[in-house]
């Protein structure tokens, strides 16, 4: 027994010397392999989020596969990308990021609100840019304030806008929702608080009563939550949920009786992970789609065609065109859109870095003659951003699960500028002072 | 051969009684020390740095912290995720709040309203024990996530809970690149470190073992349990708040409770008790093990070249870490530092062992 424990420890030395010696020397050597454009993807495929994370990911990974694969990347640059698993945890993310980073990431989509908010911090000092699609920092818009974080599509704020719009709509006009009762089931986490300010505002604004119900993350245990959804009798209920906290709520809407028509979810609480369990019981089930789905899109095609034909998908192949697929692939398109932006003024066929890239983000101008040429004309809507907003644009429909697949069941719906603006500007403002910022100089947004 | 404390005679109490009795050891750490702080700095990666050091320090504060308490007194303690965070949430509000307030200061106040939460929730301790006491202070870790969910004066009114602070200084030097906040962490730790080992030593921390081993034998010899206990509490919450503020200002710069949610907790009770319960060392080798170790298996994959799918890497990252703990608890239940104890004995004996 005795040599035995001597002959572990200098075996245990050994390693942590070795690992040491390559943490020591490994960084830089990425670096080296230019003519490549590094896109790192921060994703989860494990722990209680890895449901709706893994669809996700795969639809970053694949559109960079199709990138490489049917246009030899951009202009000639081929993308190299790498994985690194966050599970959904702020450190673990944070720490993914500075790996990341070292590889010469020239973007980042964190994947995770709670991540978002503590590479804010980051970015400026390290001059890579956050594309934050659907999520992140609602105050963010404001390209003035953030000037390195690009919450594209769309916020909490507008998702909750959306949504009371859609109520009023329902039942016709806002001066009908005055005594109505709305209840928010909301993900105790930044991401679930987000969007509280905004109803509270539209709550002043047309009268109704907003009951704010937490469920403790990651979500699994409900029944509290649902008992008062269930003495309080709400009108409507939204759903601010993420991973297992979707599916589990619906099953206990269904367990408390709450009808699923009268439930509205956000655009993170509206795919098929989210129901597919359920199946049946989700019938009638409402959510936000931030993004059109399906495989008929041309692009989805080509990346049957190129990426999983050729036996190169990230995932199953039933899985794309799903919700989440959807999503991530317009993550990786936004980015090479960006980068391709970036090529027309700073060199085409040059690797960009994280400072041209977000030029490239601040500039971009989709028009739907180009949704078109890129294959995705149905899914989303055109966008194009600025100095000023970082967002693009606030389109989303409504769509209902029918207990085996969504349909719409709203036209395409934008988010109050006039309400909106405001809001954005007072917390951009409180955010630069919190932080003794400054707002950009109007020379800066041309550089 | 080298390592032996032949021909070294102490001629006063002074010299019997220092931190190093034999001259290796005190010329080993001042090289240790010269290599965290000069060498670590200037050759050092910023994602060795930012990534791993920084965090490796700040847990392992934590975790000396938490040794005092579970190690020494033997209070078992599961609320160590939320003393971090009042320290954490303290300071921060203690920063914004009172205009040109030091970054020290600030975080030293932080660790002092740790002490007092600390302390309050440390009271049961003197009716209750083991696992009993466990369950109690599980007791405190929940009401503090739930304060800092649901009491918006105290994340300052921010609409989503999560807060940060940027732009840090000290005495006009600002702590912005990995290196300066590499360096100010290292102090910390060093200072507290050397606070930690001094309290053991003298009899405020033989007060505690003597508790820790058998708490009515201690009473009849004059130690008073409250006094001893609650001093245990005081000292443990004191340094684990300022770990909770260092982590969140230095480490995180913006963060939400889940920071400090019970898996910390739990985090924090696996560093102390597979580095060594007791010992001061064995906080440090207990955080290395289970900060870097993780990153490490992660990683390696990657360094030999083997694509391996994502999800595949986290599960076996997941699974041999798992074993590891198994193996390292069976060969030796008293932790790592025991194991490095036991080495150096063997050294001494080194190459003639009876």
């Amino acid at each position: 027994m005795k040599p035995n424990k001597t002959s572990t420890i200098a075996a245990r030395a050994a390693l942590m010397l070795a690992a040491a010696a390559s943490l020591l020397g490994g960084s830089g050597a990425a670096l080296a392999q230019a003519k490549e454009q590094f896109i790192p993807l921060l994703v989860y495929r494990t722990g209680p989020y890895a449901p709706n994370g893994t669809p996700w990911a795969n639809g970053k990974q694949d559109y960079l596969k199709l990138i490489n694969a049917r246009d030899g990347g951009i202009n000639g640059v081929k993308i190299a990308f790498e994985e690194c698993e966050t599970g959904y945890a702020t450190d673990k993310g944070v720490e993914c990021y500075e790996r990341m980073k070292g590889k010469g990431a020239s973007l980042f989509d964190p994947q995770a609100t709670g991540i978002t908010f503590a590479l804010t911090d980051k970015v400026p000092v390290d001059k890579i840019p956050l594309i934050t699609l659907g999520y992140g920092l609602s105050a963010s818009q404001d390209g003035n304030v953030f000037k390195w974080n690009f919450p594209m599509m769309g916020s909490y704020w507008t998702a909750a806008d959306m949504l009371i719009q859609h109520l009023a709509k329902k039942e016709g006009g806002f001066d009908k929702l005055k005594g109505r009762k709305i209840a928010l089931v909301y993900h105790d986490s930044p991401f679930g608080k987000e969007p509280i300010p905004l109803l509270e505002e539209r709550q002043k604004m047309h009268g109704f009563e907003l009951v704010k119900i937490p469920v403790t993350a990651p979500g699994v245990e409900q029944k509290s939550a649902w008992l008062q959804v269930r003495q309080q009798r709400p009108d409507y209920v939204l759903l601010w949920g993420w991973g297992v906290m979707n599916s589990t709520a619906l099953k206990e809407a269904q367990a408390t009786g709450y009808p699923r028509e009268k439930m509205y979810g956000v655009w993170w609480a509206g795919a098929e992970p989210d129901v597919k369990d359920v199946g049946e019981g989700a019938k009638g089930y409402n959510a936000l789609a931030l993004n059109g789905h399906g495989q008929q899109a041309r692009v989805m095609q080509d990346i049957l065609k190129y990426v999983h034909e050729k036996g190169q998908g990230s995932g199953p192949k039933d899985e794309v065109g799903s919700v989440l697929y959807t999503r991530g692939m317009i993550i990786s398109m936004l980015s090479v859109e960006a980068i391709r932006r970036a090529q027309e003024r700073f060199g085409k066929g040059k690797v960009m870095t994280g400072e041209q890239v977000r030029w490239g983000l601040e500039n971009l101008a989709i028009d739907q003659k180009r949704l078109d040429a890129l294959g995705i004309g149905t899914l989303i809507r055109p966008i194009s951003t600025s100095c000023q907003d970082h967002m693009g644009s606030t389109w989303a429909r409504v769509h209902t699960w029918d207990g085996s697949k969504w349909n719409f069941s709203s036209d395409w719906l934008q988010a109050d500028e006039q309400i909106l603006k405001p809001m954005v500007k007072a917390a951009a403002d409180k955010y630069a002072s919190d932080k003794k910022l400054t707002r950009r100089a109007p020379a800066d947004c041309q550089s | 051969m080298l390592y032996r404390e032949n021909g070294q005679f102490k001629t006063s109490y002074g010299a019997d009684q220092q931190i190093f009795p034999i001259a290796q050891d005190r010329v080993a750490m001042l090289l240790l020390l010269a290599l965290a702080a000069v060498v670590v700095p200037g050759l050092a990666s910023e994602y060795l740095l930012r990534a791993i050091l920084i965090p490796f320090l700040i847990l392992s504060l934590a975790a000396l912290g938490l040794n005092i308490l579970v190690g020494y007194c033997g209070q078992i303690s599961l609320g160590t995720g939320g003393f971090m965070a009042v320290g954490a949430y303290a300071a921060f509000n203690f920063l914004v709040r009172v205009d040109g307030l030091p970054l020290v200061a600030a975080i030293l106040l932080g660790g002092l309203c740790a002490t007092v939460v600390g302390v309050l929730f440390g009271i049961p301790s003197l009716r209750i024990r083991g696992l009993y006491l466990a369950v109690a202070t599980l007791a405190a870790q929940f009401f503090c996530d739930w304060a800092f969910l649901r009491i918006k004066w105290l994340t300052h009114d921010s609409s989503s809970g999560s807060v940060g602070v940027s732009g840090l200084s000290v005495l006009g030097m600002p702590i912005e690149t990995p290196v300066q906040k590499y360096l100010f962490c290292l102090a910390f730790v060093l200072v507290f470190g050397l606070i930690a080992k001094n309290l053991v030593r003298g009899h405020i921390g033989r007060s505690w073992m003597a508790m820790r081993d058998m708490d009515v034998a201690a009473a009849v010899i004059g130690i008073r349990p409250m006094a001893a206990k609650l001093s245990a509490f005081a000292v443990s919450s004191f340094i684990v708040g300022v770990a909770g503020a260092l982590w969140a200002f230095i480490h995180l710069g913006s963060w939400e409770p889940a920071a400090f949610s019970i898996d910390r907790s739990f985090q924090l009770l696996f560093m102390v008790i597979i580095g060594g319960l007791g010992s001061i060392a064995g906080a440090f080798f207990g955080a290395a093990f289970l900060v870097v170790l993780p990153i490490v298996l992660d990683n390696l994959p990657y360094w030999f070249g083997i694509p391996i799918d994502t999800a595949l890497a986290s599960h076996l990252t997941t699974m041999i870490f798992g074993a590891l703990i198994v193996f390292f608890l069976i060969v030796e239940p008293h932790g790592l530092a025991r194991l490095w104890q036991i080495a150096k004995e063997k050294l001494r004996l080194w190459p003639f062992p009876h």
